[in-house]
């Protein structure tokens, strides 16, 4: 089967000097739930913002569907959906022209984005709040509007970088429910979290990063054997204070 | 993307753009109107009256051109910078950078977006001058070319200015420093053939003299620059500078990490 994404080599040096990832490769089939996990400044967030296009590479190969983000980077771009860490829409305008307006820049006309918005502002709760403008929005709502605006061009893959930072159980857990129906529905989903249970909830296969090299990459499941049965979350503290 | 996809794209930048300027257009249209009339009031009517004519045109009719001209370059200009930064700072510019719009699609959107202001205000600071003079047309071809052409550069050029702004202050510099002391030793207010030599040649360095006179010349027929290099150096920077910015985007400089 294609890889939805396919690493090799990948470098970043920031301006200043900062190695963010050291030679990365790294592969997610297509279909998986995967799980990209790290320490803060680990390069989670850097190898996201490549794939995205919103951050130049220093060096190596990245494809997303078999399409280069360098040669291809119109058509990486149509594969993937992201949900960034930190709010980054519009606060003074409305939830359903945030939404509409992202799938223009998709070349998805407007009276067709209107009637795919319903649904997704339906399933993510939004829908009573289409009208409304997005900073009267609560910070759970906020979240799940950048995942509705994520999907509106029906990416075959969505990356989600910390989707439930600061959210509450409550809403955590129907987010998990929607993720998991996305999954099962055919989108690859890649997601970066510090809640660790909840990778260990969702996803089948786990990379662990640390300073820009992966440390670990292979199923939640085999991860877990092989640690006798440790949470992730255990293994995961083992294993970054063993580097 | 297909032409079609494309065309979507355009518009939706476009779209998005106008809506924001009408929504706040208390700041974006008033304000052009309201100094523009009060120069033709104090320069045009009260100093004006006073002032032998010019190329024999009155003096307002003189000014009425460059003031027009002063209003699209500022407006085209401040639009996009502040647009481009507003959304840069505010993160909402990675709305579209994540998108496969092509980056040409977005350099025209937002330069649409400054040409628009630009130009809608141009026509209400000329139809406010009509409540002070009347104005003839010598060639409407050349003065909407100068027109439109100044306000498509100056909005590149403010597009620049927001790619590498990395504060408000950055936003404020050029068009405070540069940009208007450049625009009102542009001719607006005199002709260069009324100065002393010095001062002529060193006008002569002045790309907005060329700009002003080319709008002049569509009006009143007079100008104290030749017509066709000022066309030529609207063309060559408008055609300079988009290339600068596409190369910019194409490399992310002053937009990527």
């Amino acid at each position: 089967m294609q890889d939805a994404i396919s690493i090799k080599n990948l470098y970043k040096v920031y301006e200043g000097g900062t190695v963010a990832l050291k030679k990365v490769s790294l592969s997610v089939a297509a279909g998986d739930f995967f799980a990209l996990l790290g320490p803060n400044g680990a390069g989670k967030t850097t190898i996201i913002s490549i794939l995205a296009g919103l951050t130049n590479k220093t060096s190596g190969e990245a494809s997303v569907f078999g399409a280069s983000i360098d040669t291809e980077t119109e058509k990486a771009k149509t594969y993937i959906g992201l949900v960034p860490q930190e709010f980054n829409f519009n606060i003074f305008e409305k939830v359903i022209d945030i939404v509409v307006t992202q799938a223009g820049y998709y070349g998805i006309p407007r009276s067709i984005a209107l009637k795919d918005a319903e649904p997704i502002l339906i399933e993510l709760g939004l829908w009573e709040k289409r009208n409304e403008a997005a900073r009267t929005l609560s910070g759970g709502m906020k979240r799940r509007l950048m995942i509705a605006r994520a999907l509106i061009h029906h990416p075959k893959l969505l990356i989600l970088d910390e989707p439930t930072a600061g959210v509450d159980v409550e809403l955590r857990r129907s987010m998990w429910d929607f993720l998991r129906t996305m999954n099962a529905n055919g989108t690859t989903i890649v997601l970066t979290t510090h809640y660790l249970e909840e990778a260990e909830q969702l996803c089948r296969n786990v990379a662990i990063i640390n300073r820009g090299e992966i440390i670990v990459n292979e199923s939640v499941a085999g991860l877990r054997a092989r640690s006798g049965d440790k949470k992730l979350e255990d293994i995961f503290v083992e294993l970054i204070e063993k580097q | 993307m297909t032409p079609k996809g494309i065309a979507v794209a355009y518009y939706t930048i476009v779209r998005k753009e106008i809506i924001r300027m009408m929504r706040i257009w208390s700041q974006t249209f008033l304000p052009s109107v309201i100094t523009m009339s009060l120069y033709y009031i104090v320069f045009g009517s009260f100093i004006g009256s006073q002032i032998a004519s010019i190329n024999g045109f009155s003096y307002i009719q003189f000014i009425v051109p460059g003031l027009v001209m002063m209003a699209v370059i500022t407006n085209s200009y401040s639009n996009v910078v502040s647009a481009f930064f507003g959304a840069k700072f505010q993160r909402n510019l990675e709305e579209i950078m994540v998108s496969p719009t092509p980056n040409w699609v977005v350099v025209l959107g937002f330069v649409s977006g400054g040409v628009f202001r630009g130009l809608v205000i141009g026509v209400l600071v000329l139809l406010t001058s009509l409540f002070f003079t009347h104005l003839a047309i010598f060639s409407f071809s050349i003065l909407v070319a100068a027109v439109v052409l100044t306000s498509v550069l100056f909005s590149l050029a403010g597009l620049l200015n927001g790619m590498f702004a990395k504060t408000f202050d950055g936003v404020s510099i050029v068009p405070v420093f540069v940009l208007t002391p450049l625009t009102y030793l542009g001719g607006v207010f005199y002709s260069i053939h009324r100065l002393p030599p010095l001062w002529q040649t060193i006008s002569l360095f002045n790309p907005i003299l060329y700009m002003v006179n080319a709008f002049r010349y569509g009006f009143l027929g007079v100008s104290d620059v030749s017509i066709f290099i000022s066309f030529s150096l609207l063309v060559g920077l408008t055609i300079l500078l988009s290339i600068i910015i596409l190369y910019l985007f194409k490399t992310g400089a002053g937009l990527k990490s």
